[in-house]
Parts: structure tokens; C-alpha cells; sequence
């Protein structure tokens, strides 16, 4: 029985650890500046933990295999109540590793959390609402429009309470489909009208949640051009699962132009780009870094 | 020996009005005689501790259920089951579930599992059965106490359990007392559907927000809020008992570490579930009392702007967590003491690192309190504020990794018996490092940044609080069964219900992982809508069956549980030649005060297996040494002052 079971262990540690390096599955392709210092770090806690799961999971199995019972009444495990030397050699190593990871886990972190976005970012206001995402652009001055919650009004498509009567109202473009620039810092800030929300785009390597009552800002950049999933992460009711859009990243003079356009030609001009830009990194398309 | 300090003399006990009612009266006059206060309001800590493990079976298959559903959903979209369609024309119409249907699935799966079987069995299952024997004590302090924990705990199922019928059912769900006092039901679900953390504000703003979010949520709340009260009680009665009523000998170094783990746990519950308690009731009244605790100013709903102001969704999650994380440790530590103990036993062999262990698990309990916010990252909450969270939540491995060395150095140079209780114990500890490890990975911000409530979350938990807690109370189930129920179980269907759950938890819970790489959000009824999760298609296929062979599994074991209460095979009183006191019970099961009036004394640590020169392979801490050793034990004993006295002093041998 427990020559059975140590060799269970092995293989069910083969089969885990199978899952992981064969190729097939792994993190989508980046998209963003932080990309490839995330999949290091993502890939050097995986290996470590790789090796801790195998190591004790070999020494499991390997116990059990070798010191079964033989059945013999006279027989007597080895008497010891532990090794105090021992002991505290293997919890300074876990604790050296595991502070380590820790420490270096929080780069990435503090790279987009504890810095605002450089000025003259591109700025993009996200309203999120039950299933769907609203994309607040300033339009070609810049500036966004005043907006308030009184003037929501969704039958007439004022999904985030514009405020016409404003100035700085009057370029401004809203859509359900998020479009930024490659190679340019870029600000969203993120609004919930009803519930907690969480925007989400896996080659992005960022979630956040979008919570009524805060405008939470988050910032990155993008170093490739394509169309991809933007999924909600955090349950906000029925339709959670299909409370889908896109975000589209543009060459900078696209988005420009984009910008500059008035609402109705806006919309049709992002439903043109959502044609053009199957769902993906668009081919041969790599910044090498964002530039200001 | 001083009198004074004799722990449940009716003047020394705080609660001396509860406990007089019942251990005094009862042990001076016998055990109850009608079979209402013997089987069913009974005070007596054995049958409390065999009825929270009724309950938590009952959960727990109620909960697989639950999760065997939401796995046929989403392997086979669009798919008719009939039956379902039966059983809930509402929220499976023609047997197509409705996502709201599914969203009700996953919250009271959550619910069901995390309260009232990983809270209930592990501690007022096993810890009130054997706290009082292992310590030698008659009972537990406050034994009235304990009876109502246990009947608060089920009033709070049957709140739980009744919002499936109040949004299951038209009828009922259209009542004017659900209408008017509890938001409204019958949509369709088997409860709320904001998932068993229950976010406001989607939890606090009733109906508008979604199906199930009415009268389901209010009685969801009020379940937990409940459950919270019984948690709370049964908390006090452990502490005490542990600490007051051991009996002469029994040094708190000689205690088991499944007293231990009991001890830790409810000092963690004692401290965790009033915050709960407190958020639940402020959600409440946000709900019904047009308070605005969670819920800030300039909401839309329907183009409506709420009037609510001032109130933050965020304080939710730091008080839901604050209790949630202390929570996952009270699920998953009395499965380490469990362990502990039968790996052992069964090594035949003493713990490696006993007090090493002691100080692990008190480290993880006291550690589990400072790192809620590793559950909040992305929530909005300051991100340096998820820096110490993320660094504190890493230094937990450390005295998880200690564990797990020291349950490798017990089997090493072991003479190990795989009966079935050996089989889970060794399955505990490997699930506990499969699931415990991505610990290191999530607990990073950086990581955390994409892993956040995705799949890899859920493969983490699962395995970790979730499965090992589970093969915990196998555990403990087919070692304690003996003493419980003076039978066997069947080892040859022990061993048929191993295996298949053991291949079957790694064939759930690891594939979720890869899906989480892949970017798997997780409490979506549906992936269909999203193409990055197309290369995942055939891994959804493999968990789901697996999750149905692991469930059928569960089904011998049922059957093997209680067929044996009748008919298996008569049990010794110390089946598995084992050290502890609740092995040295006069008769098994132990009589009504557990030694016949006659308390054990305790000579000698817990675990005293192949102790070179014995006549056997372990000593009962109740062998007297004849040689000097006794000598040093008594000396040692003597040192401790309290738990040198002798239990409540009447019929004992003092």
C-alpha cells in the first residue's frame, strides 16, 4: 500500500508539474511596458515554487514508500523528537527565499502604483455601469466635460451624465470600446455608477477594480498595437460574464486623428477600427519603448 | 494541590449559572434517561460534537451538489437537464440554467462550504468530541453554552437553506411578509448572487441590483450573522475548557497538538467572527434601514440617483476580511492538528518538532490577523498599504514550511501502517503543500496584478482551506470513528474512497491553475463570450469530470459512515495503539462523563511511540514510569501550577 501511494505522489507531482512546462498554456502575450518584468517575475516564482512543491512532494512519497510497516510486531521506528539544528536551517532558508520573492514581487507593483502618470498622458475616463463599459474621451481640446450623476440618462445614451451645456462638453466622445494610443503613457480614470467592477485585460498584465464613489486612476504603457478582450473581474450581477468590450491600441497619429473627430463619426470610426484589428497583437507591430 | 485554583467549582466559573445547570447535576445524578435530552438538546460535549459532524455532512453534500451543477453549466453551455428543469422551472427553465441560477450556485457553495462545513466539523465536530477527552476532562465548561452553539449554528442553516426556497419558489417568494420585510424573493435563484463575500454594493442595495439579491441576501446575512453567534459561543466553552479544566498532569506541553490546533482556532474564531457579526448587521441596515455604511454618495441606478452618502465599499472587504483570513485558518488548522496526530500514530513514532509545531501553528494564527489586504490589492485601498500586507503574507510560508518539514521528519525513519486515517493524513499533507505553496505566488502585488480573482485564486484556495481541510476531517472521521461509535468502518471501502478522491482533488484543483495563467476570471456562468479562453476548452472538459468521479466517491464513504454505526465490525477501546487519553476511556464509546468518575493522570508527553525499553512500541500518557523518569515527569508537572490540579475534584481518584 505504501509503495502505492508513494508512487502516486510522484506521478500526480509528475502530471502537475507536466501542466505547467509543456508550452501549451501560459501567460497571453504582453502588451504593456511592465509586460516582460511581470513574466520574469511571474516565471522566477514559478520555478522556485516548482522546485519547493517537487522537492517536498518527492520527499513525501519517498517516506512513504520507504519506511512502510513490515507487519513485524518487534519492529520500532527510530526514536526522536526532532532536530533542533535541522530545524532552524531549513525555516532561515524558506524565510530567506520567501522574503526575497517578497521583496522583489513588489516592483512591478510599485512601478505603476507609486508614481502618477507622467504629464501629458493620454487620459481616457472609464464609467463603468451594470454589463457594460462607457470610454469618456476629452476630444480634441483635452479637457473632459463636466459631467453628473443627475444627468444620466441611459434611453438617450448619456451614459455617464454629460453636461451639454459645458464647454468643454461639446468635442467630448463616449463609446463602449476603449481606444489608446501605443508608445504613450496613458491615464485611465475609473468610475462605477452602480457596483464594484474590476477592468481587466490579460495581455495588459493589470486589473483594478472600478468602485463607486472613488475615481481610481491607474497608468501604463503599450509597446504593441492590436484589439483585444477587456473583461469585467470583479462580480457585478447577473450578466458579470458578458459584460464584455475591446480595448484597441492605436499608432499614435490613429488615436490622434481618432480624437479629433466629432461623436457620431467617432463611433463609426471605432466600429471601422474594430473590423481592421482581429482580435490580437497586430503583427510586426513592437514600439521598443514608450517615448513621452 | 490548591483548591482554590480548581477550575469549575461553580464559584470560580464566570459562566457558573450555565455550568451548574448541567455537569454537576448531571454527573451527581447520571446521564439523561428520555431520549430528547440524550440525542437531542443534549449538553453532553460527545453528542454536540457528533451533531455538528451530522450537520457538516449534510453541507457538504448539499455543497458538492452545488458545485457538481456549476461544473455541468459551464463544461456544457446551452445544454437542457431536464431534472433540473423539474426541480427549478424558475432558475433552470426547460433545464437551462439561467446565470442568475448559477451566480445563486456558486454564493451558497461558498456559503455552505466555508461556514458550515470547514467551520463547523474540523472544531465543534472533533474539538468537541475528543477537546475534553484528550485534556481528561468530564465535559466542556460551560456545557449549556455548548448545546445552544451547536442549535444556533443549525438555525442558522435553516435560514441559510430557506433562501433557496424563498427565491426558488414563486409561491413563497411572493409572500407579503418576504415582499415587506425581506426585499422580495421568488426570482429564480437558490439565494443571492454576489458570491460568499458578498460585496456591497451589489449586496447592499436589495432587488434593483439582480435577481436573488433580495429576500435571498437578507437571509443570507442574517444566516451568517447567526452562524457568527454560534461560532462565538462555542469559541468561549474551548478556550476555557482547554485552559481550566485539564486534568492532573496534563501540562500544556503535553497536550496533544490536536488541542493545540483547537486552542488556536478558537482564539482566532473568538476574535475573527464579532467583526464579521458587526459588518453583517451594518449591511443590514444599509438594506433596510436606509443607512449608508458601505454605500457612497452618486450611485445611478435606472437613472436614478440613490440618496445614499458617505458610506465606502471598501470598509466592506477590511472588515470581511479582516475576519475572512483569520476564517481560512480556522478551517485549515485543526486539519494540521489532525494530522499531526494521526501521522504519528500511525509512524509510530513521536512528532518531530513538537514544540516547534505549537509555536508554527500559534505563529499562523497570530500572522493570519495582519494580512487581510492581500485579499484587497486591487481594490482601490493604498497600494503601499498592499506593500506590508504582501511582505507580512509572505513571511506566513515560513511557519507553513516548518510544518511541513516537521511532518516530513515524522515519517522519516517511520514503521508506517497505512490504515485509511494514515492514507488522508499523508494526503493532507500533500495537498497542503500543492495548495499552500501559490501562496508565494498570489501573495505578491506584482502578481497579484493579473491572478487576482481568477482561476489561480481559486485552484489556490480550494486545495489549500478547501480539500486538505476536507482529507483533515476524513482524517480525523476514520481515526476517531472507533471511539465515536464503538465501531470500525470498513477499510477495504476507506481505501475504495481514498484513492479516487485523492487523483480526483489534483485533477480538479490543478488544471485550475493553468486556466488562471490563461486569464479564467472566476464566478462567470458562462466563458463563451471570450475568445483568450478557447485554449483552455479542453481543461474545463478534464476538471469537470474528474469533480464528478471525486463526487461519486463521496457517496461510499456516506455509505461506509453509516453502515458502520450499525453494522461494523465491534471496535476495541484502542484500536490504533495510540497514546492519547480519549484511548484510555473506560469504555467506547466513553461513558457520559467521559472516565466513569475516575480522572486520568497524565505522566508523559503525548506522542511517546518506540521509546526504546518500553514493553510496546508507545506508552499511554497514562503509563506510570516506575523508574526515575516519573520522578522528572512529576517535577516538570509541578512547575505548572494549574494543571496540577485534579479536574473537578469530586469522584476523582484525589
Amino acid at each position: 500500500m505504501g509503495r502505492a501511494l508513494g508512487v502516486l505522489i510522484w506521478l500526480l507531482t509528475i502530471g502537475s508539474v507536466w501542466l505547467f512546462v509543456n508550452g501549451r498554456w501560459w501567460l497571453p502575450e504582453y502588451i504593456s511596458e511592465h509586460g516582460p518584468a511581470y513574466d520574469r517575475q511571474f516565471l522566477i516564482t514559478i520555478i522556485v515554487v516548482g522546485i519547493s512543491f517537487t522537492a517536498a512532494q518527492v520527499g513525501l512519497g519517498w517516506a512513504v514508500w520507504r519506511y512502510g510497516s513490515s507487519g513485524n510486531r518487534q519492529e520500532r521506528a527510530v526514536y526522536s523528537h526532532g532536530n533542533n539544528r535541522l530545524e532552524i536551517i531549513w525555516t532561515g532558508v524558506t524565510a530567506l527565499i520567501f522574503i526575497v520573492l517578497g521583496l522583489m514581487g513588489q516592483r512591478v507593483w510599485a512601478q505603476l502604483h507609486l508614481n502618477e502618470a507622467p504629464a501629458g498622458a493620454t487620459k481616457v475616463h472609464v464609467v463603468a455601469q451594470q454589463f457594460q463599459w462607457n470610454f469618456h474621451y476629452p476630444g480634441k481640446d483635452g479637457a473632459f466635460g463636466r459631467t453628473d450623476p443627475k444627468l444620466v440618462k441611459d434611453s438617450e445614451l448619456n451614459f455617464v451624465g454629460l453636461d451639454e451645456a459645458d464647454a468643454n462638453a461639446k468635442d467630448d466622445q463616449v463609446v463602449t470600446t476603449l481606444a489608446v494610443p501605443v508608445g504613450r503613457p496613458i491615464e485611465l480614470t475609473l468610475q462605477s455608477k452602480d457596483v464594484t467592477h474590476d477592468i481587466f485585460v490579460p495581455e495588459l498584465r493589470y486589473k483594478q477594480d472600478v468602485v463607486p464613489g472613488l475615481a481610481i486612476k491607474m497608468h501604463f504603457n503599450l509597446t504593441k498595437e492590436g484589439r483585444f478582450e477587456l473583461a469585467c473581474a470583479e462580480l457585478c450581477g447577473q450578466l458579470h460574464y458578458k459584460m464584455k468590450s475591446y480595448m484597441i491600441a492605436l499608432p499614435a497619429n490613429v488615436y490622434d486623428e481618432l480624437l479629433a473627430l466629432p461623436q457620431a463619426q467617432f463611433q463609426a470610426r471605432i466600429t471601422q477600427l474594430i473590423k481592421e484589428y482581429p482580435i490580437g497583437i497586430k503583427q510586426g507591430t513592437q514600439t521598443a519603448t514608450a517615448s513621452q | 494541590m490548591e483548591e482554590a485554583t480548581t477550575p469549575i467549582e461553580p464559584s470560580d466559573a464566570p459562566a457558573a449559572e450555565a455550568a451548574e445547570a448541567s455537569p454537576h447535576a448531571a454527573h451527581h445524578h447520571g446521564p439523561p434517561t428520555s431520549f430528547i435530552r440524550k440525542y437531542i438538546f443534549s449538553v453532553d460535549h460527545k453528542v454536540i460534537g457528533i451533531q455538528y459532524l451530522l450537520l457538516a455532512i449534510f453541507a457538504a453534500f448539499l455543497g458538492m451538489f452545488m458545485s457538481v451543477l456549476m461544473r455541468l453549466n459551464l463544461t456544457w453551455p446551452g445544454r437542457k437537464w431536464s431534472l433540473l428543469g423539474t426541480i427549478f422551472p424558475l432558475g433552470a427553465p426547460d433545464g437551462l440554467m439561467t446565470p442568475e441560477f448559477y451566480l445563486s450556485l456558486v454564493t451558497m457553495h461558498g456559503t455552505m462550504m466555508v461556514f458550515f462545513v470547514l467551520t463547523t466539523a474540523p472544531q465543534g465536530g472533533f474539538g468537541n468530541y475528543f477537546l475534553p477527552i484528550q485534556v481528561g476532562a468530564e465535559d466542556m465548561a460551560f456545557p449549556t453554552l455548548n448545546m445552544l452553539s451547536f442549535w444556533v449554528t443549525l438555525v442558522g442553516l435553516m435560514v441559510l437553506v430557506s433562501a433557496i426556497f424563498v427565491e426558488g419558489s414563486t409561491i413563497l417568494g411572493n409572500t407579503d411578509f418576504v415582499n415587506n420585510y425581506l426585499g422580495g424573493g421568488g426570482t429564480g435563484t437558490i439565494g443571492p448572487i454576489g458570491g460568499w463575500t458578498g460585496y456591497p454594493p451589489l449586496s447592499a442595495l436589495g432587488k434593483i441590483a439582480g435577481p436573488g439579491q433580495g429576500a435571498g441576501a437578507t437571509l443570507w446575512i442574517i444566516s451568517i450573522a447567526i452562524f457568527c453567534v454560534g461560532s462565538l459561543l462555542g469559541a468561549l466553552n474551548f478556550i476555557t475548557t482547554l485552559l481550566n479544566m485539564r486534568t492532573r498532569g496534563m501540562s500544556l506541553m503535553r497536550m496533544p497538538l490536536t488541542c493545540w490546533s483547537w486552542f488556536t482556532t478558537a482564539i482566532l474564531a473568538l476574535l475573527a467572527f464579532p467583526v464579521l457579526l458587526a459588518a453583517g448587521v451594518l449591511l443590514l441596515l444599509d438594506r433596510h434601514a436606509g443607512t449608508s455604511f458601505f454605500l457612497p454618495a452618486g450611485m445611478v441606478l435606472a437613472d436614478n440617483v440613490l440618496p445614499n452618502k458617505g458610506g465606502s465599499p471598501i470598509l466592506w472587504q477590511h472588515l470581511f476580511w479582516f475576519f475572512g483570513h483569520p476564517e481560512v485558518y480556522i478551517a485549515i488548522l485543526p486539519g494540521m492538528g489532525a494530522t499531526s496526530h494521526i501521522l504519528s500514530t500511525f509512524a509510530r513514532k513521536p512528532v518531530f518538532g513538537y514544540r516547534a509545531m505549537v509555536f508554527a501553528m500559534f505563529a499562523i494564527g497570530l500572522l493570519g490577523f495582519f494580512v487581510w489586504g492581500h485579499h484587497m490589492f486591487i481594490s482601490g485601498m493604498d497600494p503601499r498599504t498592499s506593500i506590508a500586507f504582501s511582505v507580512l503574507t509572505l513571511s506566513i510560508g515560513v511557519p507553513s514550511a516548518i510544518k511541513t518539514f516537521n511532518w516530513l521528519g515524522t515519517l522519516w525513519g517511520a514503521k508506517i501502517r497505512f490504515a485509511v486515517p494514515m492514507m488522508f493524513a499523508i494526503g493532507f499533507v500533500s495537498l497542503f503543500v500543492a495548495g499552500g505553496i501559490t501562496g508565494v505566488v498570489l501573495g505578491q502585488t506584482s502578481l497579484d496584478l493579473f491572478l487576482h480573482d481568477g482561476y489561480f485564486v481559486l485552484a489556490h484556495f480550494h486545495l489549500v482551506m478547501g480539500v486538505a481541510a476536507i482529507f483533515g476531517m476524513f482524517a480525523g472521521v476514520y481515526f476517531w470513528f472507533p471511539k465515536m461509535f464503538g465501531r470500525m468502518m470498513s477499510e477495504r471501502l476507506g481505501q475504495l474512497h481514498f484513492w479516487p478522491t485523492f487523483i480526483g482533488v489534483y485533477g480538479i484543483f490543478v488544471p485550475m491553475h493553468i486556466m488562471g495563467i490563461v486569464g479564467m476570471p472566476r464566478r462567470y456562468s458562462s466563458f463563451a463570450e471570450y475568445d483568450f479562453l478557447r485554449p483552455v476548452d479542453s481543461l474545463v472538459l478534464l476538471v469537470t469530470v474528474a469533480a464528478i468521479v471525486t463526487a461519486a466517491a463521496q457517496f461510499i464513504f456516506l455509505f461506509n459512515f453509516f453502515w458502520s454505526i450499525f453494522k461494523g465490525k465491534k471496535a476495541s477501546g484502542n484500536p490504533w495503539e495510540a497514546t492519547t487519553l480519549e484511548w484510555v476511556t473506560p469504555t467506547t464509546p466513553p461513558p457520559h462523563d467521559n472516565f466513569a468518575g475516575h480522572l486520568p493522570v497524565v505522566y508523559r508527553g503525548p506522542y511517546e511511540f518506540a521509546v526504546p525499553g518500553a514493553p510496546e512500541d508507545y506508552l499511554l500518557q497514562t503509563t506510570p514510569d516506575a523508574a526515575a523518569g516519573n520522578l522528572a515527569v512529576a517535577e516538570q508537572g509541578a512547575t505548572h501550577g494549574a494543571q496540577e490540579s485534579s479536574g473537578n475534584g469530586h469522584n476523582g481518584r484525589h
